[in-house]
């Protein structure tokens, strides 16, 4: 039974290709998911149990690298720096210069790198695998978004875990660059201590926690769009868990340097 | 009684390749369809186009008022809750056990009780013969049973329309002919609509109400199963026989020369006897009959005039022995 042929609806606008089109596409489809992302975080039901898992998931591959990543790294910076401060005279500003690069700038970026190594990538492959065996299709044919059910918690749990992963490596790493500065270098505990407060002040800390939140979202939004896209089969699921990491390490750097600029520009330093 | 699924004027295509153009049908409701069509000519894709999951370019597809091309994801998400899918290799959640895949549906969509859940879902686990295997996990169970397990979350909602991918590929002809069954009973039980998408000759002829064709990047046919069954088309009636000589090729279409070399070597296109008609599945006895019977001889019979004299032969004979001649 054919009914008259009418015809109906819009035409799509076709695909043209001029250079660089399919960047921007990507980027776009990219920045999509990311705004469906923070909308559907407000939709009700709110999956809290998924939220959990994840949140345990992602806490319990990085915590330990992370810690053990963040004593040689207070280190390397405690050395660095107390040997310049040497050269220039300034020993006993060490302790003050070291804990704004470990809490600035290193803790936020090892959190990041790990959340995006060890979390993402296995949010990448989780959900690349779940794509392939055309389980969210399923999903969506039972009116379930993926979006809502799977990569909000997800990249919630990315967030968090940031978070409060940076709190441990700041602390884990400002104790080893003590420990190198004082034990090793024979600086004095109180010098190197009363620096912080002579360098150092609170906007740091949140500057680092914002960041860490934002670097938290970015690896949880970017494994989750490559893993919503893989290319053509298993071996294309393997490919996007790699490029989500790459591509999350360069977006990683290009907004560190923007919210340095943005933070060093707004918020007065101590004793400048 | 299931609702009507009318598909106007539908293109798709990826990137420059057309897939099908211009494809207009009406799925009557509560009656079975069949979409036939050899490998590779998207009837899976125009399955997923039904429900949404692929935007096609051109074209509605209009189900109770929702356009589930056009219309905006939020209502087109509401109408899929009306839709049962069943995929080709069932599409199970690996993480979960099938008791859970099957319940997963009731749990998101509504506030039942636990218990309420159990009750439902081990209904429909009877129902498509999966007892005592709830608590395994996808991975642990053979292709058939996870298809079956897939058809059963499937139902859990208790859909209008239900749409079935190659519910016949990976099964062996004896459980082919008992998810045929299946497929009948359930229509005669809940009046849905179906769609099954297949290239199962056993399936096509026994099963559907009407039959739908997909060839060459079109709707080749769409009508009631005599029509098709009876049709001289080429492509159908190779389709049909399973024969090499046809249009049909094995890369999709063959090329003039290679239908002249067969018709030379006398293959030729129309050399088989006109085919013969087995009749329809009726559901098992002790279940009610199937209401789309009635309502599909009220339609056909509606459009008596334009059906070709073979397929009226063929309807005429295939209600005689019921003591009702048309």
């Amino acid at each position: 039974m054919t009914a008259p042929v009418r015809p109906a609806g819009r035409v799509r606008a076709p695909r043209q290709g001029f250079p660089g089109s399919g960047a921007l596409r990507e980027t776009g489809q990219l920045m999509t998911l990311a705004a469906t992302t923070v909308r559907d975080a407000f939709r009700r039901p709110f999956q809290v149990r998924e939220l959990i898992e994840q949140f345990w998931f992602v806490a319990s591959v990085t915590i330990l690298p992370a810690a053990l990543v963040s004593i040689p790294f207070g280190a390397v910076i405690a050395l660095q720096v107390g040997s310049l401060t040497q050269q220039l005279g300034a020993q006993s500003f060490t302790g003050g210069a070291s804990v704004l690069a470990v809490i600035q700038q290193a803790s936020p970026l090892i959190v990041a790198l790990l959340i995006a190594g060890a979390g993402g990538s296995a949010i990448c492959a989780d959900l690349g695998s779940r794509k392939i065996r055309e389980e969210l299709d399923a999903m969506e044919v039972m009116g379930v978004s993926p979006v809502q059910r799977l990569i909000v918690p997800r990249v919630l749990a990315t967030m968090l875990v940031a978070v409060f992963l940076n709190g441990l490596v700041s602390v884990v790493g400002t104790a080893g660059g003590y420990f190198f500065n004082v034990v090793l270098q024979h600086g004095t505990p109180g010098a190197y201590l009363s620096s912080f407060s002579a360098l150092a002040q609170l906007p740091d800390l949140y500057i680092s926690e914002i960041k860490a939140l934002v670097f938290g979202f970015i690896a949880g939004i970017v494994a989750a769009y490559r893993g919503l896209h893989p290319k053509g089969g298993p071996k294309g699921v393997g490919d996007a868990v790699n490029q989500s990491v790459v591509i999350t390490f360069l977006l990683l750097f290009f907004v560190n340097v923007v919210l340095t600029a943005i933070y060093l520009q707004l918020v007065p330093q101590k004793g400048a | 009684m299931g609702i009507e699924v009318t598909v106007e004027g539908l293109t798709k295509s990826f990137g420059k390749q057309t897939v099908w153009q211009d494809v207009t049908l009406t799925l009557p409701p509560g009656e079975v369809s069949v979409m036939l069509g050899p490998s590779g000519t998207g009837k899976t894709v125009f399955l997923k186009s039904i429900i949404g999951l692929l935007k096609p370019e051109r074209g509605r597809v209009l189900v109770g008022g929702v356009d589930m091309v056009n219309s905006p994801e939020r209502d087109v998400y509401e109408a899929r809750k009306m839709f049962g899918l069943m995929f080709q290799d069932g599409a199970l959640f690996g993480s979960m056990n099938l008791f859970d895949n099957i319940a997963f549906p009731l749990r998101e969509h509504t506030r039942k009780k636990e218990s309420e859940i159990r009750r439902i879902v081990m209904e429909r686990i009877d129902m498509v013969g999966l007892l005592g295997a709830e608590g395994k996990l996808p991975g642990e169970i053979s292709g058939g049973m996870r298809k079956r397990a897939g058809l059963a979350r499937a139902l859990v909602l208790d859909p209008q329309i239900i749409l079935c991918d190659e519910p016949d590929s990976g099964l062996d002809p004896v459980r082919t002919s008992y998810i045929s069954q299946l497929l009948i009973d359930l229509n005669a039980q809940i009046d849905a609509t179906m769609l099954i998408v297949t290239h199962n000759l056993d399936i096509a002829s026994t099963v559907p109400d009407n039959m739908g064709m997909l060839f060459r990047r079109e709707l080749v046919a769409f009508g009631p199963r005599e029509l098709l069954l009876t049709s001289d088309e080429p492509v159908v009636r190779q389709f049909l026989s399973g024969r090499r000589a046809g249009p049909i090729g094995m890369s999709e279409e063959k090329d003039e020369a290679t239908i002249a070399r067969e018709q030379l070597h006398g293959e030729g296109v129309g050399s088989g006897e006109p085919p013969r008609i087995v009749p329809q599945l009726e559901p098992t006895p002790g279940l009610p009959p199937r209401q789309a019977v009635q309502r599909r001889r009220a339609r056909v019979l509606a459009m008596w005039d334009t059906l070709p004299a073979s397929a009226r032969t063929a309807i005429t004979t295939g209600l005689t022995p019921q003591g009702e001649p048309a």
